[in-house]
């Protein structure tokens, strides 16, 4: 695998006594497919937070594409191409999934200018084979508030793809997801991955997913990195069982 | 979608907006206001409903143009037309400057602070143009006189606040079907994700803020010069009738709907007439007990109300079918 699409070294974040972040040191090679797991509260949430410029961080380095992006804000890290999803869902309640679609375009090379044209036909194209491939078709004028948690987790989804990010950043994406939905959904996040050229950061509770899908695996706890490997090595880790049966 | 009602609408509006003042001469200043009314709607809803961003200090903008206009007449020399002209063009331009200005510093506030930070516009504006003596201090400005009759005059204004106020409706409709329409829909209905998606957030919100401000600051031009007579509180920044009417006047005819603060201009513009009419002395009273009123029973005003009881309709059409 190639050099690091992202790398982040000692990043540290408080939220007033705790300690959501304890110098967290983790690469995401380009093209990957890199599992975050974690106990509850662990903070793999603050985490995605820091790297996206969501909250200042209290110290370290975040590192994407070579690019020192540690000081950057939010907006303008997503149109360098790295885009997160939320834990709880985001997405624009009062207007129609299509709507939300079209406004996720990338917007890397977004003239100012540019706003003031109507979506375009391939734009829509897209858009409504987007919202196919996770089964939002029908739903495509309803307002995107209305769909249940689990439908709202997938048109997030989505929207994630219609914004073509070079590294995406998801935050429990099978969480609410029925069963019988989820080995879909894992399949059209390895063709994110494999056709679309898409290096994903996953945070996921469900282990057989997780294990599954990703190449390599980060385990933290308690704000640290407690160990890193592949889903072998990871599972036969004595400190990562520790942590999940200590947390619970 | 809705393209071919719109279509019939406007053209219905038009033709009543040419009629209206021939039907009913002795009416035309109060039609006039009427349409100063919707612009008062529409320009606020860019940003209370289209963009979430409820602003209490647009009339600030209103005042700008008042004030610009007067003094371009005033100072520089022109007939009345070219004057009034120019003053206009001034108008907007100072109008968008202070809308960028402004925008820039505290439309990084989100939400209620945003609201908060806006309320003191107005009535800083009002203090320090009630202390400048160079636009005539508490004494305010009268404006030029009108080179003709009263009712040419009134003819006049009117035909100008209507031409504003349909083109201040196209322009914001062909704004709301673009991608902008679509931006500002989601920094309202989600900001951190807007951001999170790499909008330029605060570039759509100045521009929104600066196209209320360019319609204000016209509407502000023509009304000072219809009313002749400029009071820095009670006009220019009225922040306790105009100001407050052109939220309540969105919120009634239904936020961030096209046709709501037209609606919702028109209602209440009818009303408060009606009020000073028959309820003197008791206009203010019946006036807040309305508002009382919208806000409990209309909270998502009338076009919201509308599309409820259609999605209601729909939802017991289907069951009937099913
Ligand atoms: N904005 C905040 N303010 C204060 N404390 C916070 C904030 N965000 C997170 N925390 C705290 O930081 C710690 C880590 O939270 P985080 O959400 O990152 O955990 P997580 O690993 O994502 O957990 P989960 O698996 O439940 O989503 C928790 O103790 C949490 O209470
Ligand atoms: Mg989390």
């Amino acid at each position: 695998m190639s050099a690091p699409i992202l790398s982040v070294e000692n990043v540290s974040k408080r939220f007033g006594g705790v300690v959501a972040n304890d110098a967290v040191s983790l690469a995401v090679p380009e093209g990957a497919i890199i599992g975050l797991i974690g106990p509850n509260g662990s903070g793999k949430s603050t985490l995605f937070g820091s790297i996206v410029g969501f909250h200042p961080v209290d110290g370290g380095s975040v590192r994407f594409r070579g690019e020192e992006i540690t000081r950057y804000r939010v907006p303008k890290i997503a149109r360098m191409g790295l885009v997160r999803t939320f834990q709880q869902t985001h997405i624009y309640g009062q207007m129609s999934c299509l709507a939300n679609m079209l406004i996720s375009i990338p917007q890397r090379q977004e003239r100012f200018l540019a706003s003031f044209r109507r979506p375009k036909g391939e734009e829509i194209e897209r858009a409504e084979s987007l919202l196919a491939s996770v089964g939002l078709w029908e739903k495509r004028q309803l307002a995107a508030g209305e769909l249940s948690f689990g439908q709202q987790k997938l048109l997030e989804f989505a929207m994630a793809l219609m914004c073509e990010p070079r590294l995406l950043l998801l935050d429990e994406p099978t969480a609410g997801i029925n069963p019988t939905l989820i080995n879909g959904l894992v399949a059209q996040l390895r063709r994110a991955n494999a056709e679309l050229g898409i290096t994903l950061l996953v945070i996921e509770h469900n282990m057989r997913v997780i294990m599954n899908l990703a190449d390599h695996l980060y385990c933290m706890a308690h704000g640290r990195i407690l160990a890193e490997g592949d889903a072998e090595a990871i599972r036969a880790d004595q400190r990562v069982i520790d942590a999940y049966l200590g947390a619970q | 979608m809705s393209g071919a009602r719109d279509w019939w609408l406007m053209a219905a509006l038009l033709c009543v907006g040419i009629v209206a003042p021939f039907l009913f001469p002795a009416l035309v200043a109060q039609f006039a206001f009427l349409w100063l009314m919707v612009v008062f709607a529409l320009s606020w809803d860019v940003m209370g409903g289209q963009m979430g961003y409820n602003s209490f200090g647009n009339i600030l903008f209103f005042g700008i143009g008042c004030y610009t206009t007067a003094v371009v007449q005033r100072d520089f020399g022109f007939d009345y037309f070219a004057g009034l002209g120019a003053g206009l063009g001034l108008s907007g331009l100072i109008g968008v400057g202070a809308a960028l200005l402004i925008g820039r510093a505290i439309l990084g506030l989100r939400g209620h602070y945003f609201a908060i930070g806006t309320l003191g516009l107005g009535i800083a504006a009002a203090e320090i143009a009630g202390g400048w003596h160079y636009i005539g201090a508490g004494a305010g400005m009268v404006t030029p006189v009108f080179p003709g009759g009263v009712d040419t005059r009134n003819l006049f204004f009117y035909g100008l606040l209507f031409a504003l106020a349909g083109s201040c409706f196209i322009f914001l409709r062909a704004l709301y079907q673009c991608r902008f329409g679509m931006a500002i829909n989601a920094i309202r209905d989600n900001e951190d994700k807007a951001e999170a998606m790499g909008l330029h957030t605060l570039r759509y919100k100045i521009t929104a803020w600066c196209v209320a401000a360019f319609f204000l600051a016209l509407a502000g031009g023509l009304a000072g010069n219809m009313i002749g007579f400029i009071d820095p509180r009670d006009v220019a920044f009225a922040g306790a009738t105009y100001g407050v009417w052109m939220v309540l006047m969105a919120v009634l005819g239904g936020k961030g709907t096209l046709w709501g603060p037209v609606l919702g201009a028109a209602i209440f513009h009818l009303v408060q007439e009606l009020f000073w009419t028959y309820l003197l002395g008791w206009q203010r009273v019946a006036l807040g007990g309305l508002i009382v009123l919208i806000v409990v029973f209309y909270p998502q005003g009338i076009m919201g109300w509308l599309r409820e009881r259609r999605a209601g309709h729909a939802v017991r059409d289907g069951e009937a079918q099913a």
